[in-house]
């Protein structure tokens, strides 16, 4: 197996690990950087993010205001001096992104336009049209050409972190290309590898979102957080289940029943806003979990639309009017009738919530660090603990900008104090890893299929840990992921070629969401309150006495995981009740 | 919903067994509505778990799943079976070399896109507590178009110059050297224009067009080709014609 010696090695190429590595390469050019991604960077999920990205820049607004939605948004369990740091370093990055060409919507006067969006108590969200994911995934990405420190490896699977002496010092590759293993000496590694969506059956999640950042880390010792937390977005098209952006609502999209019901207002989002006239946290304006809740119930009444495509609200932009329709939501217009035949200025278009954002992730601090040494983690597939319980809309843009930086100078700093490495252990390491392929390559009965596995797991997270659960149900579900980790590992390749194997690949891919899927389902079933993205119709209230703190789920190897729990950090906001009642109550 | 029993030939290659590639025919159930890349994903979950090609975002912004759709370069999320009545021809896309079934090497693409410098270039940087750089809308206007590139490269499968030489540095990235041309904020026109205002950029087009008719993000990369040359050719009127080099 080749070696390939680097300073920092960053596993994945999206938004976090390209705004990680140029990070990098502009405070330590003198560090070689891999950045390392089973993709090219462009390709990263990042292009998809629709809406925008949220920092403080209008006289009218202040930090305090930003922290208290995104703490209330979250349900009291963001940690707050993550919060109080994200806020104030998330207008800095922006402006940063600005300076490298990202293509911001202006007002009349040249400086920046911002937009409202749910859960948010001012306009603060910086949008490109409803393209602001993609231009800032190619801002990053152009801007990373000019770097000489930075290497890619384009298409290397990351297989296995090299841990020795209780410290991350490297990692284990596969050249996708011709199926040739690397093995990448360095003295820290930054996973930037996105959330893992493809769990469920319907996601905006593209099909890289695999979670194999969070698996490797969580094989390797660092736990995952909070991973009973996943995100429903309200707005997807119910074939495709592509997201239509929260900037819907934003630009003043109302949502309403089979009846013409705003049925918002039912939902302690009300009372009702003038339409084409959307006010903050309120109604369409409330926060995603509040409103994919909504449906669920709407859908228990009767009161949803049925369509080909199964039980659908409506959201109805026809007011907008096409000229602000083609200037701030081209996409969505062109989205919604490439896929679905309908044209927004026309009609309203069937939606219905879909999974969109994984909260939890691996354990990190407000310095991006895992509780493994010489291990960080930013982006989706870390849990800093920002977006609590709740993600606000235009949050994750950022947060992907200030704490892929905040990883690239932890890791500076943790470079200067390391003792050499052992590379004799390494490569013992690295040997474990090769073995562990060859031995699937080689199996030859079994009887069990990716195909089918995927199938089960899908089935099984869609029944038992969607929108509400309960403990009968989360109990099937995590038997029922015990059971698939263990048939996985009788998993049969069809396809035994070096070359460009996807086969091999999507094996890899269903471990890892395996892994992640039974930490949200342990962490569901310890979870005995609701608060957020986790309801329990078993346990409907808010619980703080008990549940004011963190799931930590640690890998076991084959058995059942363990699960403990971490405070939450409270500074300045104790918890209070979420009011997206308009002031009304 | 309507279903139907689509029928994809599609363009085999395995470099590990493979001397010839050679077209396997493939019977699949699927909806009407669907479109090619949801048809692919059938074949290889219920088939043929061996097929190989691209994707992720399905919804024509990831730029992944490009491929030729009987003889057409298009993105296999955004193509729709209910256009294509008969069999289904896939190949990968030409121009480029293949790696297995529909999979390609974008490796020279990659290269001439660092070439061209798609960043800002400035000769003096604005400290960031000195605010943004004021853009006005129609500031914007001007290159917004151009940004849109998702970098698919349908267009070099497309453009028949790229077909014959290879050195040209072709739409994608001609388009996104405009990109950055046009930008109030930049200052990297000469840098950029060494490398595309010359015989392998854009003076090798000869404004076929093909490039924009494919383009899934209606990019329009052949006016910014023309652009490029009506601005260079002012360039050399100064430089040439002009007493004092039109300084």
């Amino acid at each position: 197996m080749e070696t390939i010696e680097t300073d920092v090695a960053v596993i994945g190429a999206g938004g976090a690990g390209l705004r990680t590595a140029i990070a990098l390469a502009e405070s330590a050019p003198y560090l070689r950087v891999a950045l390392i991604s089973k993709v090219y960077p462009m390709r990263s999920h990042t292009c998809a993010a629709e809406g925008g990205a949220a920092g403080v820049v209008k006289p009218d607004d202040s930090y305090d205001t930003h922290f208290d939605d995104t703490v209330a948004g979250g349900d009291w369990l963001s940690d707050q001096d993550c919060v109080e740091y994200f806020v104030r370093e998330a207008p800095r990055e922006l402006l940063q992104l600005e300076h490298w060409g990202c293509p911001w919507n202006r007002e009349p006067d040249g400086s920046i336009a911002v937009r409202p969006f749910g859960g948010m108590k001012k306009q603060r969200t910086w949008f490109a049209a409803d393209k602001s994911g993609f231009h800032i995934l190619h801002t990053l990405f152009q801007t990373s050409l000019q770097f000489e420190s930075i290497t890619r490896f384009d298409e290397y699977f990351a297989l296995d972190l090299l841990v020795d002496d209780g410290r991350c010092q490297g990692l284990v590759a596969m050249d996708i290309r011709n199926g040739q293993l690397r093995q990448f000496n360095a003295k820290a590694v930054i996973i930037c590898g996105g959330g893992a969506g493809r769990m469920f059956p319907f996601t905006t999640n593209g099909a890289i979102k695999t979670g194999d950042g969070m698996a490797m880390a969580y094989r390797a010792g660092a736990p995952l957080k909070d991973m009973e937390f996943v995100q429903y977005h309200p707005t997807g098209l119910p074939n495709t289940g592509s997201l239509l952006t929260e900037a819907c609502r934003g630009e003043g999209g109302v949502l309403v029943n089979k009846h013409g019901r705003r049925y918002l207002q039912d939902y302690g989002m009300g009372p009702e806003t003038p339409i084409g006239k959307p006010q903050f946290k309120t109604m369409e304006l409330g926060p995603r979990d509040r409103l994919s809740q909504a449906y669920w119930h709407e859908q228990k009444k009767g009161n949803t639309v049925t369509t080909p495509w199964g039980e659908c609200v409506l959201l109805d932009m026809r007011h907008l009017g096409e000229k602000k329709i083609n200037e701030r939501l081209p996409l969505v217009r062109e989205l919604t009738a490439t896929y679905l035949g309908i044209d927004i200025v026309k009609e309203p278009v069937p939606i219905r919530p879909v999974v969109h954002y994984m909260m939890g992730g691996i354990s990190t601090d407000t310095r991006a660090a895992t509780p493994l040494p010489g291990l960080f983690a930013a982006g989706e597939c870390a849990c800093v603990s920002l977006n609590g319980a709740n993600r606000l809309g235009s949050n994750s843009l950022v947060e992907l900008l200030v704490f892929g930086r905040r990883a690239a100078l932890s890791a500076i700093e943790h470079i200067e104090k390391q003792p050499p490495a052992n590379t004799a252990a390494l490569a013992a390491r690295a040997q474990e890893t090769e073995q562990r392929i060859k031995d699937l390559f080689a199996r030859s009965s079994g009887g069990e299929t990716v195909a089918a596995l995927r199938r089960e797991m899908m089935t099984t997270m869609e029944t038992h840990a969607g929108i509400y659960r309960e403990e009968a149900g989360l109990q099937i579900a995590a038997a029922k992921l015990q059971e698939l980790r263990e048939r996985y590992q009788r998993v049969v390749l069809t396809d035994r070629s070096s070359v460009y194997n996807t086969d091999f690949y999507q094996t890899l891919e269903l471990g890892s969401l395996l892994d992640c899927a039974q930490a949200v389902t342990v962490g569901a079933l310890a979870r005995r309150e609701s608060r957020g993205a986790h309801q329990r119709l078993d346990y409907p209230e808010r619980d703080d006495k008990n549940f004011l703190r963190h799931t930590l789920v640690h890998h076991q190897g084959a058995a059942a995981p363990r699960v403990d729990y971490l405070d939450v950090v409270i500074t300045k906001s104790p918890p209070g009740i979420r009011d997206y009642s308009g002031g009304h109550k | 919903m309507k279903e139907r029993l689509v029928q994809l030939e599609v363009f085999r290659y395995n470099p590990d067994t493979d001397r010839q590639p050679s077209y396997q025919r493939y019977e699949v159930s699927c909806l009407e509505e669907w479109v090619v890349l949801d048809a692919l994903n059938k074949v290889k979950e219920t088939l043929d778990p061996t097929l190989n090609y691209r994707w992720s975002c399905h919804m024509a912004v990831c730029g992944s799943c490009g491929m030729m759709i009987n003889g057409e370069p298009r993105l296999a999320c955004h193509t729709f079976l209910r256009d294509y009545p008969g069999v289904i021809r896939i190949e990968p896309l030409v121009h480029f070399p293949v790696e297995r079934d529909l999979i390609t090497a974008p490796d020279d693409f990659m290269a001439k896109l660092k070439r061209v410098k798609p960043y800002i270039i400035r000769k003096q940087k604005q400290p960031l507590e000195a605010g943004e750089y004021k853009q006005t809308p129609r500031e914007l206007l001007r290159y917004r178009q151009y940004a849109m590139c998702i970098n698919c490269t349908l267009c070099y499968a497309a453009c028949p110059e790229y077909g014959l030489t290879k050195h040209f540095i072709g739409p994608a990235a001609i388009a996104l050297a405009h990109r950055y041309n046009q930008d109030s904020r930049d200052q990297g026109r000469d840098e950029r224009q060494e490398v595309i205002a010359t015989k392998e950029g854009v003076w090798e087009c000869t404004f076929v067009g093909a490039c924009s008719e494919v383009c899934p993000v209606h990019v329009d990369p052949a006016s910014a080709l023309q652009q490029v040359k009506i601005a260079s050719s002012f360039d050399w009127i100064k430089e040439h014609l002009l007493p004092g080099g039109g300084k």
